[in-house]
């Protein structure tokens, strides 16, 4: 990364800006897909009657899962398919990306036909010293997710560590 | 069988779950999850070259920590709270041994919770992927 990288004031402005709200879809192919690409065998992932005799409205979300971004061209990242703009984001010049960690709490389940609208603030900016990389620059970010009846069904925090 | 409060106590192990994603694995959880990094996928990608390899997405593995807890509670319980910390990278065709532990089973505010620390040890059984959850029985 580049030589004395700097948390700068301009950087710290974004933090707290609530963004604009996005949809995340909930259907029985995209949990499907979700299911599939982790690996699941769990019938109740796949089979609508299977997941309700296990006591779910639908299928559900395997956890971690929070539905799939309406994808629009243009408006949607197209490499991590989540919203272009979420909110003024950090400007920090950094062009390479790893993910540091995830943390998400449930409130209620998530089921197939559910429509999820997710907003996000930067919640912190840090700069860690990593042997492979270099000076990073750790952007934790604050995800909240409320259902089509208003109730908040999962909060996310993420860790982007640029470099 | 959907796991029962009654059935486990503190310092069960959940059974182990082995995972060794190939790139196909990774393109189709590219596919469910929406991440196109081309750093899962693209060992022409320079940040792929500079690593030396394409590296297993860390949202992946931290799926594969629910699949493991889900797998364990089969729906007889819900999870409450799951995070984990991507500290090491773990590359497309090696092993993962997922694996977890209850380490607090309490009532809290009525409700029957415990706690689990989690892991995925890579084939060389470091643990590149610490995590925790906890898990809710209802009232």
């Amino acid at each position: 990364m580049a030589e004395n990288f700097e948390i700068t004031k301009e950087m710290e402005a974004a933090i707290g800006v609530e963004s604009d709200p996005w949809t995340y879809e909930v259907t029985t192919t995209s949990v499907r897909a979700f299911a599939r690409g982790v690996g699941y065998t769990d019938r109740v992932y796949f089979d609508v009657d299977a997941a309700k005799a296990a006591g779910y409205r639908s299928l559900p979300c395997p956890p971690t899962y929070l539905g799939t971004a309406v994808f629009i061209p243009g408006e949607s990242n197209d490499t991590f398919s989540g919203p272009k703009n979420t909110g003024p984001g950090v400007k920090h010049g950094l062009k390479n990306v790893l993910d540091g960690g995830t943390e998400t709490e449930y409130f209620a389940d998530i089921c197939a036909g559910d429509t999820l609208t997710a907003t996000n603030q930067v919640g912190d900016l840090q700069l860690r010293e990593s042997k492979t990389t270099g000076t990073m620059l750790i952007v934790t970010t604050l995800t909240t997710c409320t259902n089509q009846d208003g109730v908040v069904v999962a909060k996310q925090r993420g860790q982007g560590l640029f470099y | 069988m959907p796991l029962s409060w009654d059935s486990f106590k503190e310092g069960d192990e959940l059974p182990v779950l082995k995972k060794a994603p190939g790139v196909t694995q990774l393109v189709k959880y590219a596919a469910g999850g929406g991440d196109f990094n081309p750093l899962h996928h693209d060992f022409a990608f320079p940040q792929s070259k500079a690593l030396g390899s394409i590296i297993i997405h860390g949202r992946f593995k931290y799926a594969a920590l629910g699949e493991l807890v889900s797998n364990w509670l089969d729906h007889g319980g819900r999870i409450a709270k799951l995070g984990c910390q991507y500290r090491g990278m773990d590359l497309p065709e090696n092993e993962m041994t997922l694996g977890g532990k209850v380490v607090k089973k309490y009532e809290e505010g009525g409700r029957k919770l415990a706690d689990l620390e989690l892991w995925v040890n890579n084939a060389k059984g470091k643990n590149t992927t610490p995590g925790s959850a906890t898990v809710d029985f209802g009232a």
